[in-house]
């Protein structure tokens, strides 16, 4: 395989890890800020967070993928970016921080104090990424401002404010409002009783905001930054999927509803990338320099060095990630959790037996 | 301080607070595996107990290791981008596989493992563990063949052309000798802190008369474990040392202080005086040792720091070649002492408590408690040795730390992340040790059940819920 279509074999690669990871992360950040809204006691709130319990790591590891992936397939891109997008980026690591770890302490003690604190940390947690990854990729998409440095090297030179454009804000709350809606969904198809209700309830209403704002990001995406007329397919066929997922969940076919939200969001990712190519990160000032597939890649040993390992284990890690999710498919409810006031390294097994 | 030095504190703090972390992991999951896998072929109690409460443990502090884990992968593009476009060929390779083959492993089978007690079947949630544990230890190997070509770069040509090092052989990265001996130190290192953390829990709780009959034989296995380990901690150190000695002598004799070039070099226990190549005031020395650990044999020559800055001088031009010697000296001995101390505390544990003997010294007790901490210690004094003395490199011999730094970083953003990063893993380590605290004083759980008929979707009560 020539050196060039190995680049655009990592350009797709790199956006199918960000589809996996959007449709994942997606609604563990959905249910993060739903916890307090749609769990109002903590059976409720301890069978929400249960759902995502035996996935939310996984989930996350596609993050962890893509931004090793980014590193060794195009590590000028990842180089720029990283240290470009440097608060934006810090808040995402503060946020992600204190949500796994409060998933995993905050019912080890049943004290409400406790548990209040790790619940603002799981909403702020969840509030961060879900609105600042959407500032990012629109940032990426709209261009920012680089320049070669002294060394020749294509730096970030915008600070902090240039990245809180108009464009790039709505951005974000297009992924806010798809993750709460894909979170709610999520929990409609995960969970059982007043919960599920509760989560049915707020996917039209949010989902009719996300609809809106969607469609105005994606039109203006097209209109303002695609010089290619095929963008529009994925970008009219993420409207029909959102459309259809909303549909979906009114007609109680949760499952459907989750596989539509999920497609949407595949398709947004496919949307962007796909105004991107062959850029990874145009200059604001498309005559100025900036980073794409060619002069931002690794050499064509380690791209096919790359690929070898991405053919064979990917298959094997999307069969036992599937796996666990048919293991966990059965829905929650706040009757499965034994004494749910009372901390998790406290209480003696024999009590969670018989409390139910 | 400017951006560089910031940068270099931030990279020093969250790597040594996330390695406090991960050593506990690579050996705890493999031992709470082995409980596991005890209680499943012998059906006994004790056994399922132990499982559940060293599981226990063992989860509070997989936590921390995860998310502190995120931040290192994340730095080295925003706080060394230049660094990261320079290495970016070679370095990136490790790093994506290491997601792709063991954090997806681990991650996917922990979850079924805390979520699968009661809904898998036995054979299946106990490989569930098993497979975590594995990817913890593919985790180990990816990362530190990456950390090793910064020690000691091979499977790469320098390209004037893009300015950047390219990759010419993955193999000879993935097994050069440097990644292989320090894979083998670190895994040990991970069963000698986490042997010490099981025998120092258990001899706590033994000595309060905490479920005896659980703790009596996990520290035993604590004490083995972490006895075992001490010896292969200080074989796999001795191999490291030898390639040291060819790969960085720098690093060996700053390791010593040893200013001039000798043959039949003596080791020195320690010194009080400097440690500039004046005369110090105290010293006690163990003859031949230095050429022993640096050749094998006791007549073996070892270069001096300043027979190598010379050469280095003629090699890459005008510039000082010398880590901080001081902050060599100490980290290296500091990681073998705290680091013997753990094997020590296990012979004379084992001796206390041979044939079902019950220690009555307070003592005990007292190392209990501490001894868990030694090790962990001697590990961050070795990260600390390893790193610093390979200063001025970020990779040894072609990049200088202060050409890694990002230019597009401004000192005020670095000290904003140093400052809210530090702050942050400050307050979750009260956390983490007050729940660690919380837990190990409960000891082991009682009466618990683990159903046989338990298949996916047959869900009663949950046995465990977040």
């Amino acid at each position: 395989m020539s050196h060039e279509t190995l680049q655009l074999i990592w350009f797709v690669l790199i956006a199918v890890l960000w589809i996996g990871y959007f449709v994942l992360e997606g609604f563990d950040f959905g249910v993060g800020l739903l916890l307090r809204i749609v769990g109002k006691n903590e059976a409720e709130r301890r069978a929400i967070i249960t759902t995502l319990g035996p996935l939310w790591d996984g989930n996350e590891v596609w993050l962890l993928v893509a931004g090793g992936a980014t590193f060794a397939a195009f590590p000028e891109w990842y180089a720029t970016l990283f240290s470009g997008f440097y608060l934006p980026l810090l808040l995402i690591l503060v946020a992600l921080i204190i949500r796994g770890v409060a998933f995993e302490y905050r019912s080890k003690h049943g004290n409400a104090t406790w548990r209040g604190r790790w619940d603002w940390a799981i909403a702020i947690g969840s509030f961060l990424p879900a609105l600042l990854w959407g500032v990012a990729f629109a940032n990426i998409v709209r261009g920012v401002p680089l320049a070669r440095s002294s060394a020749g090297h294509i730096e970030y030179v915008g600070g902090f404010f240039n990245l809180l454009n108009p464009y790039a804000l709505l951005g974000g709350v297009v992924t806010l409002t798809l993750f709460l809606t894909h979170g709610a969904i999520f929990l409609s198809l995960k969970t059982d009783g007043v919960i599920r209700e509760r989560a049915h309830a707020l996917v039209g209403k949010i989902g009719l905001v996300a609809a809106v704002a969607a469609v105005a990001f994606l039109l203006w995406t097209q209109l303002a930054y695609s010089e290619k007329a095929w963008t529009w397919i994925p970008i009219l066929l993420a409207a029909a999927a959102w459309l259809s997922g909303l549909a979906a969940d009114r007609a109680g076919r949760d499952g459907w509803a989750f596989v539509f939200s999920s497609i949407t969001m595949g398709l947004a990712v496919i949307s962007l990338f796909g105004v991107l190519y062959p850029n990874v990160m145009p200059n604001i000032d498309r005559a100025l320099v900036g980073l794409d597939i060619h002069n931002a890649s690794s050499t064509e040993y380690t791209l096919k060095v790359m690929t070898i390992v991405a053919v064979i284990f990917t298959p094997i890690v999307l069969v036992y990630q599937t796996w666990t999710y048919w293991i966990f498919r059965k829905r929650m409810t706040a009757e499965q959790i034994p004494s749910p006031e009372s901390g998790t390294l406290g209480l003696p097994e024999s009590a969670k037996e018989t409390a139910g | 301080m400017n951006a560089l030095d910031l940068a270099r504190w931030q990279f020093g703090i969250t790597t040594v607070y996330h390695f406090l972390f991960v050593p506990i992991t690579l050996g705890l999951g493999f031992l709470v595996a082995g409980l596991q896998t005890a209680w499943y072929r012998t059906n006994k109690d004790e056994y399922l107990r132990a499982t559940k409460f060293f599981g226990k443990l063992f989860l509070i502090n997989f936590a921390m290791g995860v998310v502190t884990g995120i931040v290192q992968e994340f730095q080295f593009g925003m706080n060394w981008s230049s660094y990261s476009r320079f290495v970016g060929d070679i370095f990136g390779a490790p790093l994506a596989i290491e997601g792709l083959l063991a954090f997806f492993l681990e991650s996917t089978f922990l979850g079924m493992w805390i979520f699968g007690w009661d809904r898998l079947p036995k054979k299946i949630h106990l490989a569930s563990i098993w497979l975590a544990a594995i990817g913890t230890m593919l985790s180990a190997y990816f990362i530190l063949a990456a950390n090793s070509f910064m020690q000691h770069p091979v499977g790469y040509v320098y390209n004037p052309e893009t300015g950047r090092a390219e990759l010419t052989s993955i193999v000879a990265v993935l097994t050069q000798k440097t990644a292989t001996t320090t894979f083998f130190h670190t895994m040990s290192s991970g069963f000698l802190v986490s042997g010490a953390l099981v025998a120092g829990v258990s001899a706590w709780l033994l000595m309060r008369g905490n479920s005896v009959e659980v703790v009596r034989p996990t520290l035993k296995l604590g004490l083995v474990t972490t006895l075992v380990a001490s010896v292969l901690v200080f074989i796999s150190g001795d191999m490291q040392s030898r390639v040291m000695v060819q790969q960085q002598p720098m690093k060996m004799a700053a390791a010593e202080a040893q200013f001039d070039t000798t043959t039949n070099a003596s080791f020195s226990i320690f010194t009080i005086g400097s440690l500039d190549g004046s005369k110090p005031l105290v010293q006690i020395r163990i003859p031949n040792l230095l050429s022993i650990m640096a050749t094998g044999s006791a007549s073996g020559s070892v270069e001096g720091i300043n027979d190598i800055q010379a050469q280095y001088e003629q090699k890459y031009g005008p510039g000082s070649y010398k880590p901080v010697i001081p902050v060599a000296y100490w980290t290296f001995r500091l990681m073998i002492g705290f680091g013997a101390l753990a094997g020590v505390f296990a012979l004379w544990a084992l001796w206390a408590t041979r044939k079902g003997r019950t220690p009555k010294s307070k003592w005990f007790t007292r190392a209990a408690l501490v001894i868990p901490l030694f090790p962990l210690v001697g590990i961050s004094m070795g990260w600390l040795f390893t790193e610093l003395a390979r200063q001025p490199w970020i990779v040894f011999g072609l990049m200088r730390t202060e050409s890694g730094v990002s230019p597009a970083v401004s000192s005020t953003e670095v000290l904003i992340s140093l400052v809210v990063l530090t702050l942050l893993y400050a307050v979750l380590a009260v956390v983490e040790v007050g729940l660690l605290a919380k837990a190990i004083k409960l000891g082991p759980p009682e009466n618990v059940v683990v159903h046989d008929d338990a298949t996916p979707g047959n869900e009663r009560v949950l046995t465990f819920s977040y």
